[in-house]
């Protein structure tokens, strides 16, 4: 394979370097645009660099639209979201892998078999269940359905599969109760798996649109994926502007996150597969 | 425990103990019993409640005819059988969903699975230098939110101002105005979901490319089969696994596929690409929640179905 020739070579750097440039280029649209004006957004032809670049557009959906509030939902949300499948998916993680208790297959099976159901199957049932505990259009509604996934519990357990035992029963010789073993004992030697759990739930979590735009059905509780697909599709269509600067709001937080942990991130995908 | 199974002696003793302990499990046996249930419990309940229930209760949901009305009183709905399916299978717009729902999954996964895998061997074989550089860019759009991007990829669509149709101005062809036309709509969107999906299954890709071994490569070489012979008989058997990992999750993430007509077309022009998803979403938001339940289930019948045949037919070539 390394016979590539140096000339086909280099145009297998010209290929991806043009690709990569069209892969970024919406990034970079975005946030220029986010700097330009309404008039100057609708320029024909349009204009690569802001002419005059203001901040008005980020001071109005802080201002007279209610982004910080939006942007306090998203990140509390999925704050709590992570919190709860960090703390509960690596509890049943442990116990599956580690302990015997009656029962242990048939939860296993059940978070095998539900490890793929996705939302657009439950939301309507979850939705009336919702309603009915009081819970629409409130914070909990948002984030309560999300604390925990099969998929954290799969791939904690695979984790802790891989610790051994001999650790487990010499924290008990030495007299140290059950949950002091799991907290002080195993949940230590659990960081790379909780960083690469916690990374992947907070990006779902930051990004989820379907329940949100479901529950969240005012200015108090829209989550920013919420608000900005309402504006964008609302009276606000026209605003460019804003839809731009709004748009770099939702996206920019977590790709400096992304560009700051990008290594254990994409680790994590390519052992778990999964986005 | 180990310790005691270990010798041949110690064995029926502790067991005789155990017994005696009034339980036929060895010692230290129900604190880990007890343990293992408290450390499962708070996750069996909120996943009971938020998880089993629901898919119980959409079956239930999807022979009443339940709506909005109802919402209080979800058990006391009349029962229909499957009179919301017949009602989906004779709806128009429903059709016109799954039709688009199929166009949007049938070119949307091969493309993104070419594309990424064209990737993952440019980078893998390919080349030495900058593949940090080119694997962290492809996989950016991953990341984000996809209401956020497709309101951006709107204004790069836009038929006046847009980025796309001034370059294409350039080489002197005249764009569409991709949006909002029932040609080039649905393209668009698959254009859209290529874009901000296909690093996913790039980086799956390069981690099952680390599986091939290189001598085997060096023997067909030897052999004298070209790139392409080696490609599909030394790549390709040994990424089977992959492909079929890859091809299952993105046809179940596209099946779904919601955000990007909702922000990008609103389902038009004429439902060109209102998907299946959308379409179950406005009939709850119209308040027919056993409409939109039956419509669920049926998608959720699709995934299932297409997630079993792509098994079946990635893993029988396998021997």
């Amino acid at each position: 394979m390394n016979e590539v020739g140096t000339r086909s070579r280099w145009w297998l750097y010209v290929l991806l370097t043009v690709a990569l440039v069209l892969v970024i280029t919406p990034f970079a649209w975005m946030v220029l645009g986010s700097f330009k004006t309404n008039a100057e957004l609708r320029q024909i032809p349009p204009t690569w660099w802001p002419q005059n670049p203001t901040l008005d557009n980020f001071t109005q959906l802080f201002s007279r639209l209610s982004f910080g509030t939006y942007f306090s939902n998203s990140t509390i949300v999925a704050v709590v979201v992570t919190a709860g499948n960090l703390l509960f998916c690596s509890m049943v993680g442990y116990a599956l892998a580690m302990l015997r208790f009656r029962g242990r297959k048939i939860i296993f099976a059940l978070i095998l078999g539900t490890l793929m159901i996705p939302g657009v199957v439950t939301f309507v049932p979850l939705f009336v269940l919702v309603a009915n505990l009081g819970l629409v259009d409130t914070l909990p509604g948002l984030f309560l359905p999300f604390l925990v996934a099969p998929f954290g519990v799969f791939l904690m357990r695979q984790f802790v599969l891989g610790l051994p035992r001999d650790l487990v029963e010499a924290a008990r010789i030495d007299g140290a109760g059950e949950f002091r073993i799991f907290f002080q004992v195993i949940l230590p030697l659990l960081t790379p798996a909780l960083a690469t759990l916690g990374i992947l739930t907070f990006l779902g979590s930051w990004n989820n649109f379907l329940w949100p735009l479901v529950v969240a059905q005012s200015n108090d509780t829209y989550t920013l994926p919420v608000a900005l697909a309402l504006y964008s599709t609302g009276q606000n269509e026209q605003q460019y502007g804003l839809l731009m600067a709004g748009a770099t709001i939702v996206v920019l937080p977590v790709l400096v996150v992304f560009l700051i942990f990008q290594r254990r991130f994409i680790q994590g995908i390519a052992t778990t597969g999964i986005k | 425990m180990s310790a005691v199974t270990g010798t041949r002696r110690g064995a029926p003793q502790t067991t005789r103990e155990a017994r005696r302990a009034g339980s036929s499990r060895p010692p230290g046996a129900r604190r880990e019993e007890r343990a293992g249930w408290l450390l499962t419990l708070p996750f069996l309940l909120l996943f009971g409640v938020f998880t089993a229930w629901p898919v119980i209760q959409s079956v239930f949901f999807s022979v009443t005819d339940i709506t909005n009305r109802d919402l209080r009183t979800p058990f006391q709905v009349n029962f229909v059988a499957f009179e919301q399916y017949a009602k989906a299978f004779a709806d128009p717009v429903f059709r016109q969903a799954a039709l688009n729902t199929a166009y949007f999954v049938l070119v949307g996964v091969p493309l993104t699975m070419t594309i990424a895998l064209a990737a993952a061997i440019a980078l893998n074989t390919g080349i030495t230098r900058f593949r940090a550089v080119y694997r962290l860019g492809f996989y950016t759009p991953v990341i984000t939110s996809i209401v956020a991007v497709a309101v951006v990829w709107r204004f790069l669509l836009h038929p006046d101002s847009g980025l796309v149709n001034t370059v294409l101005a350039w080489v002197g062809i005249d764009g569409p105005n991709w949006l909002g036309s029932t040609t080039w709509a649905m393209p668009s969107l698959i254009a859209m979901a290529t874009w901000r999906n296909f690093g996913t299954a790039m980086i799956i890709f390069l981690a099952g490319l680390q599986a091939v071994p290189q001598q085997l490569h060096e023997a067909a070489a030897i052999d004298g089969a070209n790139a392409w012979q080696r490609f599909r008989n030394v790549t390709v058997p040994v990424l089977r696994p992959t492909i079929l990992f890859v091809s299952v999750t993105t046809a179940i993430g596209y099946l779904q596929f919601f955000e990007e007509p909702f922000v990008m077309t609103q389902g038009g022009p004429l439902n060109s690409t209102i998907s299946a998803s959308m379409y179950t979403y406005q009939q709850f938001s119209f308040g027919n929640y056993g409409y939109a339940a039956a419509l669920s289930y049926l998608i959720f019948l699709v995934i299932a179905i297409v997630t079993a045949l792509q098994f079946r037919f990635l893993s029988e070539k396998e021997d």
